[in-house]
């Protein structure tokens, strides 16, 4: 079943790539590759037992057995959730991107569906190999994807993310080489703990970067910027939960000494990163910029919650993890289409689209007041969680925190005004459309996946982690 | 009367089907009509290849017990079966490289006769287990590549790399043949288990033989800092030749190597494993940055075969099994890698009939499509992303640094890849973002040529390539039993 979420994908890629079809037939066949991915999904979380928790689906096959290395795949409660994102996300755009007719369809659509297959690999590995290959697959179809079909500035764009994920990446594969030869085996599951300090470094610079936390965010703005909508929506809403996926998964649970040594530091990061991110959302001069910054924002604040390393910061993080995934995807989907309607993102150039655009007002609304954790909203029980988790390491963080979450809403509010209200900007036609039912088609059901949270956060978070452990035995929920 | 020793013949067999094959292609150039030289004369040489690969695997099958044969001049083991294996594949890859390239038609049966005789002498060479068998082998192979670099007198460069190779090539032999004369004036004895039993290692000539025997080799394995032949003579040679030396030479040079150093010095080991890790960092140093600086895609490809060397010897150093392991895995994905990049470059040369910049490589991903991602898996490859050997074979040679206790090794090695991803992605960059309307190139006309025979062998090299990342444990098994050959302390 686990191995079927990760070949499906990397299969119908392959039928993309090697069967002469045309555009359309390329892209119904990636679409419906994705919705059948979604449906093993479904499958997948309706038969996983959430009483019993723990790794369940896993599957083993010795890979090379001299340095017992194996292909490993499983799933806990928690990667249920973040797999469950990446399809439904990967989904949304493999169709707009399939609406929106780019270029070359058949290489589009089989890169997409390889990055399904890659990122879904790094969510299920328990080898840490397996692991980092998946980590570094990521990569090739991104690079491609943005240098390929970006903006103007891509080849920039994909040198800079290109050098910077690969410096993070090459050093965690140096401690991936140490730690598990130090310890004989490379399974995640049956490795122990470890309190080399440098090997967790070697960790968290891989995860600081790809996140990206404070002050690793060099790559994120030209990234975000430069790549298609439907990119930069995996890039923020999926991709980047593969670094805090690592931060859960290996840098607190295996090293929980170095964790707990440095937690200081890497808080003061994150917070750093949220206030900063919050205040460049604030001041950025574009669509893209806004949104790119605020997943800075937001991901620092996820990193919090999991260096807060107790049951209320995890599952925070987890449900923050879905929630962020899902609206920032929403946002830059939906900035691709003011986009296509204004050629432009620039705020100043936008405004007024709200007069005639119904649909349009009441989705980027919806997706905005999300964004800001109105009370009620799953992004506002994310957060609340994370405060809580991060306030039992100290009332200070939760301060930050909390002021974060007011600058979330001046951004945010800003980025609604300034496309929606105000008096009609020059780059806004009075003949753009209102969103297309494709496209209402692509947006709608992430909203309803956001808002479905929202009524039920407790789905995710009494269903991530087993039981209620004591806060102090992460550790204990991997066994 | 001098007593024959008895001959094994089937340990040689690999060794003979290519001479036999160079013998037949040599004379087809008198023999055969012109219109069929060309055919005939590859052909053979692929059956001499196919021949040779076949007899290695029988060797390899046949020997699990090492012994040495022919008074112990050769060693019939499966480290030589296995390295015979990597050079005859590589040969026959090679002439599906080589046959559809243009020039050379009044030569052609004299440069398949030279190819075969090359993998005949390195087929000697990586099973030499004493001092006279090493230089006579390492001789053969070279003056062979010696003339295969000059075939095309037309080509601009060529004879400029001949002899630079010849000169450069004769200088690192004859350091070679001077260490050798220093051990062997040392110890009295000729074979690599006698030098090792001599008990002579504290003999200062005997180190400073050693030092000039790994510098001879090294040269040969174009590792830094004797690597200033490597990219001029890359350069200059055509293609085909080039693909075979990347591929080929490297592997014998650092089979032979490893071979040496474990099996005559392993009394001197803590010296050696220095010396070649030394290597080995100045190899990753220049390689990586001189290759960042390349215009041409040929002397790219040729800092980053440096680079790789670099990669290859932190293997050997390692002086474990597990070294030996990773180098032996390693030497499979990097000669396919190698074979398929230059593969495509010859391609991209005869399309326009012009040296191969990165400018020019510019849209060749979109216009041939096989060729452009086989090229995007090698350069992936060599940057040592997943889904390639590239990647399994770093790992495993960080694994063996760190096993021997050099972590700050595995940090070079890091970083150097670091430092390569520039240029190969620079490569990718090149070949499938630039819009075609931005460039200025001047195509020859018409459609690109068919090479029903090149764009197999670029797929025969992308297969290896990624199926030796998903089918690592049966090449480490055959590396594992290859390394038993030898007498690790």
């Amino acid at each position: 079943m686990t191995t079927l979420l990760i070949c499906l994908p990397l299969a119908a890629a392959l039928i993309v790539w090697l069967l002469p079809l045309n555009p359309i037939s390329a892209g119904s066949l990636a679409l419906l590759a994705a919705l059948v991915e979604v449906g093993v999904w479904i499958q997948l979380l309706v038969r996983y037992d959430f009483t019993q928790g723990g790794l369940q689906f896993s599957q083993q096959h010795t890979w090379f057995s001299d340095l017992n290395v194996s292909y490993h795949v499983g799933v806990y409660g928690f990667s249920i959730w973040l797999i469950g994102l990446t399809v439904v996300v990967m989904a949304a755009t493999i169709a707009y991107a399939f609406w929106a007719g780019r270029e070359r369809m058949r290489a589009y659509m089989g890169l997409m569906l390889f990055l399904t297959g890659a990122i879904i690999g790094v969510f299920v590995a328990q080898d840490l190999l397996l692991f980092y290959a998946f980590f570094e697959a990521m990569l090739i179809p991104l690079y491609v994807l943005v240098g390929v079909w970006g903006g103007p500035g891509r080849m920039g764009a994909t040198l800079k993310f290109i050098l910077y994920t690969m410096a993070g990446s090459l050093l965690m594969l140096a401690s991936i080489v140490v730690y598990g030869l130090s310890q004989h085996t490379f399974d995640l599951v049956q490795i122990g703990e470890s309190s080399s300090q440098w090997v967790f470094l070697g960790f968290v610079a891989a995860f600081a970067i790809k996140a990206p936390l404070f002050p690793l965010h060099g790559w994120l703005p030209d990234a975000y910027r430069e790549s298609s909508p439907e990119v930069a929506a995996v890039l923020s809403g999926v991709v980047s939960k593969a670094a805090a996926y690592g931060f859960l998964r290996i840098a607190v649970t295996k090293f929980p000494g170095p964790a707990h040594d440095f937690r200081v530091p890497i808080l003061a990061l994150s917070a750093i990163g949220l206030i900063y991110g919050s205040l460049l959302a604030f001041r950025a001069p574009d669509l893209r910029g806004v949104i790119a910054y605020s997943s800075l924002a937001q991901m620092g604040l996820i990193t919090m919650g999991i260096f807060a390393v107790n049951d209320l910061g995890l599952d925070g993080s987890v449900l923050q993890m879905v929630n962020h995934g899902l609206v920032s995807a929403t946002l830059f989907l939906l900035a691709g289409m003011v986009e296509r309607r204004a050629l432009t993102g620039e705020l100043g150039r936008l405004g007024g689209m709200a007069r005639g655009r119904p649909a349009l007002a009441t989705v980027l609304l919806t997706a905005g007041v999300i964004t800001l954790a109105v009370p009620l909203s799953s992004a506002f029980a994310g957060e609340f969680l994370i405060l809580a988790g991060v306030f039992q390491r100290g009332w200070g963080w939760s301060v930050v925190g909390a002021i974060a979450i007011v600058l979330a809403a001046m951004y945010v509010l800003r980025l609604v005004s300034a496309v929606l209200h105000r008096e009609v900007g020059p780059a806004v036609s009075d003949s753009a459309l209102d969103l297309r039912p494709a496209e209402l088609g692509v947006t709608v059901p992430l909203l309803a996946c956001l808002l479905a949270l929202s009524v039920w956060p407790a789905a995710i978070t009494q269903h991530s982690f087993r039981g209620d452990h004591g806060a102090a035995d992460v550790a204990a929920q991997f066994k | 009367m001098i007593s024959k020793p008895h001959v094994d013949w089937f340990a040689l067999a690999p060794v003979n089907s290519l001479l036999l094959a160079t013998g037949v292609a040599l004379l087809c150039a008198v023999l055969v009509p012109r219109q069929w030289r060309k055919t005939f004369a590859a052909a053979v040489c692929a059956l001499g290849y196919a021949a040779s690969f076949g007899f290695a695997v029988a060797l390899y099958v046949k020997s699990p017990h090492a012994h040495g044969v022919v008074a112990d001049a050769f060693s019939r083991d499966r480290l030589t079966a296995l390295a015979t294996m990597i050079v005859a594949a590589t040969g026959l890859l090679v002439v599906g490289v080589a046959y559809s390239e243009r020039a050379r038609e009044d030569h052609s049966s004299e440069f398949y006769a030279l190819l075969a005789a090359a993998g005949a002498g390195m087929a000697f060479f990586v099973g030499a287990n004493n001092l006279m068998t090493l230089f006579l082998a390492l001789e053969w192979f070279s003056i062979s590549l010696y003339i295969l670099c000059a075939i095309d007198r037309d080509r601009l460069g060529g004879l400029e790399a001949a002899l630079k190779y010849l000169v450069i090539g004769g200088f690192g032999s004859a350091v070679l043949l001077f260490g050798s004369a220093l051990v062997y004036g040392t110890t009295g004895k000729l074979d690599f288990p006698g030098i090792a039993a001599s008990g002579q290692h504290h003999d200062s000539l005997l180190v400073f033989g050693l030092a000039m025997m790994i510098a001879g080799l090294a040269f040969k394995a174009s590792a830094a800092p004797f690597h200033m032949w490597t990219p001029d003579v890359y350069e200059g040679a055509p293609t085909p030749v080039t693909a075979f030396m990347a591929a080929a030479t490297k592997t014998a040079a650092l089979v032979v190597m490893l071979r040496i150093l474990v099996t005559a010095f392993p009394a001197n080991s803590n010296l050696w494993t220095v010396a070649v890790a030394v290597i080995a960092v100045c190899s990753l140093v220049i390689g990586n940055f001189a290759a960042l600086v390349q215009r041409g895609v040929k002397r790219m490809l040729a800092y980053s075969s440096i680079s790789q060397a670099g990669f290859m010897l932190i293997g050997i150093s390692a002086n474990s099994q597990l070294g030996a392991r990773a180098l032996l895995y390693y030497l499979v994905p990097y000669t396919a890698m190698s074979i398929g990049a230059f593969a495509v470059v010859a391609a991209r040369e005869r399309e326009l009939g012009v040296p191969v910049t990165f400018e020019n490589m510019a849209g060749f991903g979109w216009e041939r499509p096989l060729l452009g991602i086989s090229m995007w898996a090698f350069l992936l490859g060599f940057a040592g992303f997943p889904l390639t050997g590239g990647f399994v074979g770093k790992f495993y040679v960080f694994a063996a640094a760190y096993e021997h206790g050099w972590t700050w090794l595995v940090i070079v090695g890091v970083l150097a890849t670091l430092v390569s991803l520039y240029y190969y992605l620079g490569l990718v960059r090149a070949m499938f973002m630039r819009r075609t309307e931005d460039l200025q190139l001047a195509p020859i006309g018409g459609s690109p040529p068919r090479e029903a025979l090149l764009q197999t062998t670029a797929v025969v090299c992308l297969a290896v390539t990624v199926g030796s990342f998903f089918a690592v444990q049966p090449l480490i098994d055959l590396a594992k039993h290859a390394t038993h050959a030898l007498p690790w302390v």
